[in-house]
């Protein structure tokens, strides 16, 4: 298949998921619906990795879904935002909080699928 | 009491999708073009941030930007257009760059936001100036 199409798919489903997600935890001093989506989307991502996936696989699941629903620039806006707000331990919490879960959701991935 | 209309629900999920799918390409096209996932993923990371900056700050200063405008570029493509996930998939499968990688990334990712507050606060502060009538 195209991999725009796929890619573009994938990455209209990923925003959708990500958006629905900020709506169902809602808005709080602590981005946790960011970190919720950066932690999921590397499960995914390091699973599908691990399990060998096929090229059209790779490009909807990992490029499309996982790119977009994960992001970096929200994280990176509300890690300065909290900075701003006088919140340091929360954004140096939050700096390091999404590195090292969504690098553990990744080794667990590989644990389970490879 | 007034019920809102079910296209009021579905307008932000079609805004959205259209600029997740737009986003998502700009990304993968950028992965294309540079082969290596460490680089282009560093470039749309930081390059986004700083877009996102300036509609965030914006919003805060003043809001020029409309929010259909804001959920299409900032919830739609420019948080598609960045990604985490492929940001620690390419750090964890480069050990022998994974420090300077991270290091770098967030250095620049978050310089990029506080270089567009500072973009932003000086348009204002240009704007104000013109409103008041000064030089």
């Amino acid at each position: 298949m195209e991999p725009a199409f796929l890619v573009g798919t994938g990455g209209a489903i990923g925003a959708v998921a990500r958006y629905a997600v900020g709506e169902y935890i809602g808005t709080a001093e602590f981005p946790l619906a960011t970190l919720i989506v950066n932690l999921l989307g590397s499960f995914v991502l390091g699973a599908i990795t691990a399990a060998g996936a096929g090229n059209d696989v790779v490009l909807f699941i990992g490029t499309g879904v996982c790119g977009s629903f994960t992001t970096y620039s929200s994280f990176s806006v509300q890690t300065v935002l909290l900075f701003e707000e006088g919140n340091r331990g929360a954004a140096i919490a939050n700096a390091i909080g999404n590195l090292t879960l969504s690098a553990g959701a990744i080794g667990l991935a590989w644990l389970l699928v490879g | 009491m007034v019920e809102s209309h079910p296209l009021e629900r579905v307008e932000p999920v079609l805004l959205i999708a259209i600029g997740g799918f737009a986003g998502a390409n700009a990304r993968f096209a950028i992965d294309t073009i540079l082969a290596g996932a460490l680089l282009s993923t560093f470039l749309v990371n930081v390059v986004g941030s700083f877009a996102l900056g300036v509609l965030v700050y914006d919003s805060l200063a003043r809001g020029v930007v409309g929010s259909k405008s804001r959920l299409v570029f900032g919830t739609g493509f420019l948080s598609s257009f960045t990604t985490y996930s492929t940001f620690v998939l390419a750090t964890v499968t480069h050990p022998e760059t994974a420090v300077v990688y991270v290091l770098g990334s967030y250095a620049c990712g978050f310089g990029a936001v506080f270089v567009a507050r500072e973009t932003i606060g000086w348009m204002n502060g240009h704007a104000l100036e013109e409103r008041v009538g000064g030089s």
